[in-house]
């Protein structure tokens, strides 16, 4: 059982406040435990986290490249193995890492049956680099990449669904889960290291700074994505879809609402027709997933 | 042990002896046969290492990197265009300081596409902070690799290593090679001290970013690392001499340069071709001897002056090209830099690219290029096709 108190990623590092995926790393570790070892990708966490000379880690930590975490962590599995070590091994990585660039790499790992945790703190876009869009960027969302515009209302493509890209790998244990929900953050990081096997956790983790609202709202951003059906919460068992947070569904528009990079479909006037683009993703959710509660 | 090995097999030969922890490489030709027999080694049990078929060159060396971070000795192996997909991770491993050892069966650079060889793959990651040893024969390629990793561990180093070796003309090539016993190995080359490592016993940070305030002494201390590396890659050969009888004190080898009036600098295979070529010369009267660069990082440039004094025209013998530079070659500006205090000619001589055959005779007319002054070009050209 996971120890709640256990803070192993130190206060003082350079996030700014309200990150969403600085709670998640406290939280992953809260979950993972002090026998782990953290390979992380170029991005936020890892430049807020780690200026030279100074760490927020206080578990082994290893950062190489941008894309490489799931390469070096099977690496770092392969030593332990044959040293006969038991610590757990951890990928810390963002979206862009997760669902673009480090994908060769992430796929490799998952074939291979590395016994080994990926966990993407999802926060919809490269933020390190300057809110530009990723493969996990959502529909209508406006980045610096895919800037809403006369004739553009922000990223044209629906978000990748690399949960279930990791499931048909063969993942014994793959899940979703959001930091408005730390409890279940740290239940499915502790599920995940105690299950042999490659095991994939996608956390959201709304980002004040490039979805533009108050970094006092964190939470309520990302519980508000829970409750509209744009994010639900899952689990993938050896393949089958279990256990989706079930909610009563609140209309997209409340989550739109509330973050500037949405702003465009609320300006001049509503844009109904975008908007009900998007209400159709989360209606198609709550079909897939099963969420929406029977009253 | 006598044997008579493909080049390939020597040096798997060799890894087994040392036995890494961890094997991560994907298959590449004119390298492949040795993750092959190595392959072979682990599922006879003749080798107890983990072998991780990685999905790629990226990640056959990203995945020595997390094994050298948690402690293990590690190996990989690779050529040409896999050297260069892995060439960001190639520059991270020696910013990491982890000593991992990485053959490369040296092969040329597409476009066009070539499986043969040239040494362009090695020489253009120059400055990525691996040492480079080049070998000339099957047996060269087999101790380079032993004295690669006592070098690459001292903890006054701890740099990776290339041990490069001409693709199909080393490793395809069988010749006779004296094979070890392992407790003489195991004598040399004792098990692998990291210097630190991943260890949830004792948490460490490692690849963390460095401000402008920072990362130019980080940059200073790797060369400085390799700086140190002229001697120690000296004092290993020496034990490597006194255990093993052959001797690789030193950085560079010269062949028959005592009285000679022109000099051939040359690295790998090509160095037998070329001391054939010096003996028939020699037969003729005519003054030419040879120096062969072993260690071209870190780059010998004192022992390059040392054994060329006295030499009145030096050609380089260039697997590579530069291009747009001016003297075509990569390895020339190094040598007329070592020579700088003197009036010697340096001249490059761009040659058997893309595994283009080089014979007696081709050395013959290059000598005779480098006594007429004429060089700093391609050598060997066909001028049908131009």
């Amino acid at each position: 059982m996971a120890d709640r108190t256990l803070e192993l990623v130190d206060s003082g590092h350079r996030a700014c406040g309200g990150c969403g995926p600085a709670f998640a790393a406290r939280l992953i570790l809260k979950g993972a435990g002090e026998r782990s070892i953290v390979c992380a990708s170029t991005g936020c966490m890892e430049v807020f986290s780690t200026p030279y000379p100074q760490t927020a880690w206080k578990v082994p930590w290893i950062h190489s490249l941008f894309q490489n975490a799931a390469a070096v962590a099977s690496g770092v599995e392969a030593a332990l193995k044959r040293q006969g070590r038991d610590e757990h091994v951890l990928c810390i990585c963002g979206d862009g890492a997760t669902f673009d660039i480090g994908v060769l790499c992430i796929s490799g790992a998952f074939e291979r049956g590395h016994n080994i945790t990926y966990i993407c703190y999802d926060n919809e876009a490269y933020m390190n680099t300057g809110i530009q869009r990723s493969g996990a960027t959502p529909f209508d969302a406006s980045t610096t990449t895919s800037p809403a515009g006369k004739k553009s209302f922000g990223n044209s493509r629906p978000k990748k669904d690399m949960p279930q890209i990791l499931a048909a790998h063969g993942a014994p244990y793959v899940a979703t889960c959001s930091i408005a929900y730390p409890n279940d953050v740290i239940k499915k990081v502790e599920r995940a290291v105690n299950t042999d096997g490659p095991c994939y956790i996608q956390i959201h983790t709304p980002c004040c700074t490039g979805w533009g609202f108050d970094g006092s709202k964190t939470i309520d951003i990302g519980k508000l994505a829970i409750e509209t059906g744009l994010w639900v919460n899952y689990e993938i068992v050896n393949g089958k879809i279990e256990k989706a947070k079930k909610v009563k569904r609140k209309p997209v528009e409340e989550y739109l609402r509330v973050q500037k990079r949405f702003a465009h479909l609320f300006k001049p006037s509503v844009n109904t027709e975008e908007i009900a683009k998007i209400q159709a993703i989360a209606d198609a959710n709550a079909e897939k997933f099963g969420i929406d509660l029977k009253i | 042990m006598k044997a008579i090995l493909e080049g390939s097999h020597a040096v798997a030969e060799a890894v087994r002896l040392v036995k890494p922890e961890v094997i991560s490489a994907y298959p590449i030709t004119p390298q492949t046969h040795i993750v092959e027999r190595l392959a072979e080694m682990v599922a006879d049990g003749a080798l107890e290492s983990e072998y991780i078929c990685v999905d790629s060159e990226f990640s056959a060396l990203s995945a020595c990197l997390g094994a050298s971070a948690a402690g293990s000795r590690v190996y990989s192996a690779t050529s040409s265009q896999g050297l260069l997909f892995m060439a960001e991770v190639v520059f991270n491993v020696a910013g990491m300081r982890q000593p991992i050892v990485m053959s490369i069966a040296n092969r040329a650079i597409s476009a066009p596409l070539s499986i043969w060889n040239d040494q362009q793959d090695s020489l253009c990651l120059r400055d990525s902070g691996w040492i480079q040893l080049y070998a000339e024969d099957v047996q060269e390629a087999f101790d380079l690799h032993l004295l690669a990793y006592k070098v690459a561990e001292d903890h006054r180093i701890l740099l990776p290593v290339f041990v490069c070796f001409d693709g199909f003309i080393i490793s395809h090539t069988y010749e006779p090679v004296d094979i070890p016993e392992e407790k003489d190995v195991l004598a040399y080359l004792p098990p692998y001290v990291p210097f630190n490592k991943l260890d949830a016993d004792d948490p460490l940070s490692m690849g963390m970013y460095a401000t402008p305030e920072y990362y130019m002494e980080f940059r200073y201390e790797i060369d400085q690392a390799m700086g140190r590396a002229l001697d120690v890659i000296k004092q290993a050969g020496k034990e490597f001499k006194e255990k093993f009888g052959r001797d690789y004190s030193e950085l560079v080898e010269a062949y028959r340069l005592d009285d000679a009036e022109v000099a051939i600098v040359a690295m790998g295979s090509v160095c037998g071709t070329i001391k054939d070529a010096i003996d028939a010369m020699r037969a003729e009267g005519r003054k030419v001897g040879l120096l062969k660069i072993r260690v071209f990082r870190p780059f010998p440039a004192e022992d390059i002056k040392k054994a060329l004094a006295g030499i009145k025209k030096v050609g380089v013998f260039e697997k590579n090209v530069s291009i747009g530079s001016r003297m075509k070659g990569a390895v020339g500006y190094e040598i007329k830099d070592a020579l700088s205090d003197s009036s010697v000619q340096v001249l490059s001589y761009v040659a058997g690219l893309g595994g283009r055959d080089i014979r007696i005779e081709d050395i013959k007319k290059m000598t005779d290029a480098i006594e007429a002054g004429k060089g700093d070009c391609f050598f060997g050209l066909r001028e049908e096709l131009i």
